[in-house]
């Protein structure tokens, strides 16, 4: 390979642990420019994501790498995963919201924050305990059809976890730019009692954020299957951190500042990993954390720094 | 009667501010609400918003009990607030702001035919639409806060200091359309510290000292009040030759 086909190849991968980290980001995000709250449980919403479509495509009689579709019927099973998958998963940032965060809505401090830590290490224990420690190969049903790009190699299934990102980084960024209810969302989050006093329910605009980012959660959760070939109840906090340092590259609150940064996460680890040495990706990744925050706490497009004003 | 405040008392925490307070507004009145800083006129327009709950008493609008009611309901019901300090929404476009006034009401041939009044009456704003709120200059801001409360289509309009921070031929266009929006059948409650030309358009005045109404009466009366002279146009009328 010469170094213009690594630097291809690096691209490609770094293109699908981005489009991944993106779908992550989104959710930090969305939650922190509405409540200011960063939400340590999406790291496990995102594991418990995962599990979830492991499990709808088990239903489907697919398991290892054996069973592999074509046409409808993948896409139909692909489809339905995706869709059960983002459901429960945002079922389940809804009842994070409703049972643990809205009791919290008044007290001030880091008494919210804290139960989101709190509520991630239950998410990881219960399913330490029920599925167990050891990590499950994810069933991908997707045929293992390979482009070569001069010594690049494209697969498939990385075109089809791309398009599932676009499509849902686009229909996420159109809700919230054009919709109602996105823009009461914008509006709660620029200033969230002249918009009750619209006549916007603020609650209302939560729960959706938290069902908006826990499902996109859920998404990448399953392309984080889909991609490596397996899952775990340890996939959490990695992922996680990486999608949270993403979100405050982009300017946490920014929408689009998540998918660009969660994209630029995705193609430094992959560059680090080829160019350097994978033990230093974290090493990389999080020195960008601390910069940004030092240097630019407002991210490369935020408007809304990280800190109450 | 419109609206009525029936000994409303409101709290922050310990902190008493409203103290046994009443109101009342006619349907078609233009009402102003004099009073010195933090004496509780924005916490008057918050309360009547359903943002701060009385601690005691009554506010019914319409004949009916509103206080217990969500900030949601309210607005459908017809009121709408022009806040302190315009609070647009910054990041938003001066048409999503109009339209966020009109959050509770369906799109279509009255929506735009609201539009269009507001563009009629501050044809800046329809120069402006597509333009970021937080880069309007003060006063642009102060005519898209008026508009969107006005796409609510309310019944009775909350002002508070509508005049704030305006050159005085600004204020002098805000008072003459507050007048115009009036006349076109809306009930004005609106707080001022610009007592003078609050009480020149006003029917009637509210005066709030610490959380009580220490005088009020026809804005007439009032304007020859030896009291309010002194303490409101007194300063006012310095500050105007200035
Ligand atoms: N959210 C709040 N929490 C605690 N205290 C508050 C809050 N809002 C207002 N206050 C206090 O209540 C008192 C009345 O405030 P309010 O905003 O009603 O005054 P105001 O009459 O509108 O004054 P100004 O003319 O300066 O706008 C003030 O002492 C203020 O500090
Ligand atoms: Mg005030």
């Amino acid at each position: 390979m010469t170094f213009a086909d690594l630097l291809l190849q690096q691209t490609i991968n770094g293109l699908s642990l981005g489009a991944m980290y993106a779908l992550l980001a989104l959710g930090f995000t969305l939650v922190y420019g509405i409540l200011e709250l960063i939400n340590f449980s999406h790291f496990n919403v995102f594991m418990v994501g995962s599990f979830v479509g492991l499990w709808v495509l088990q239903q489907f009689g697919l398991s290892g790498q054996e069973i592999v579709l074509a046409g409808l019927p993948l896409v139909g099973v692909l489809l339905a995963a995706f869709v059960v998958t983002m459901g429960v998963s945002g079922g389940i940032g809804v009842a994070i919201e409703r049972l643990c965060l809205r009791p919290l809505r008044n007290v001030k401090g880091p008494a919210a924050m804290i139960t989101t830590i709190g509520v991630s290490y239950i998410l990881f224990n219960i399913v330490l305990l029920t599925v167990g420690a050891d990590s499950k190969n994810y069933p991908n049903p997707v045929p293992a059809i390979h482009y070569h790009i001069g010594g690049a190699v494209l697969d498939l299934r990385v075109i089809l976890i791309w398009i599932v990102a676009t499509i849902l980084m686009l229909g996420l960024y159109f809700f919230v730019q054009r919709s109602r209810l996105g823009k009461a969302m914008r509006a709660t989050a620029q200033d969230a009692e002249a918009a009750r006093m619209m006549g916007v329910e603020v609650d209302k605009v939560i729960i959706m954020a938290f069902f908006l980012g826990s499902a996109l959660a859920g998404a990448g959760g399953m392309i984080f299957g889909l991609y490596y070939n397996f899952t775990s109840f340890l996939i959490g906090f990695t992922a996680g951190l990486r999608a949270f340092t993403a979100a405050v590259l982009g300017g946490i609150g920014n929408v689009p500042g998540a998918m660009v940064g969660g994209i630029l996460i995705g193609l430094i680890e992959a560059m680090s990993a080829q160019f350097l040495a994978t033990a230093w990706t974290d090493v990389i990744i999080f020195s960008i954390l601390v910069l940004v925050l030092v240097f630019k706490p407002s991210g490369l497009f935020g408007r809304i720094a990280p800190t109450k004003s | 009667m419109l609206l009525e405040f029936k000994d409303v008392d409101t709290h922050y925490g310990d902190l008493h501010v409203l103290k046994k307070v009443n109101y009342s507004i006619e349907k078609g009145e233009i009402v102003a609400l004099l009073g010195g800083n933090a004496c509780g006129k924005s916490t008057t327009m918050k309360t009547i918003m359903g943002v701060v709950r009385p601690t005691r008493g009554q506010v019914i609008f319409d004949g009916q009990a509103i206080e217990k009611l969500p900030t949601a309901e309210r607005v459908r019901r017809g009121i709408a607030p022009v806040l302190e300090a315009r609070r647009l929404f910054p990041r938003m476009t001066v048409f999503e702001n109009l339209e966020m006034g009109a959050y509770l009401r369906k799109r279509g041939p009255e929506f735009d035919q609201d539009i269009e009044r507001v563009y009629a009456l501050f044809p800046r704003v329809k120069e402006r639409r597509d333009q970021i709120a937080g880069t309007l200059s003060g006063g642009e801001q102060q005519m898209v806060a008026m508009g969107r409360a006005l796409m609510a289509r309310p019944r009775l309009l909350c002002m508070d200091e509508p005049s704030m921070g305006l050159s005085p031929i600004f204020v002098e266009q805000v008072f003459d359309i507050i007048q115009a929006i009036n006349r076109s059948g809306t009930t004005i409650f609106m707080v001022e510290q610009n007592a003078n030309m609050a009480l020149s358009i006003a029917h009637r005045a509210y005066v709030l000292q610490t959380g009580q109404v220490v005088l009020s009466g026809a804005a007439e009366e009032l304007r020859r009040n030896p009291l309010i002279r002194e303490a409101y146009l007194g300063e006012m009328q310095v500050g105007a030759t200035t």
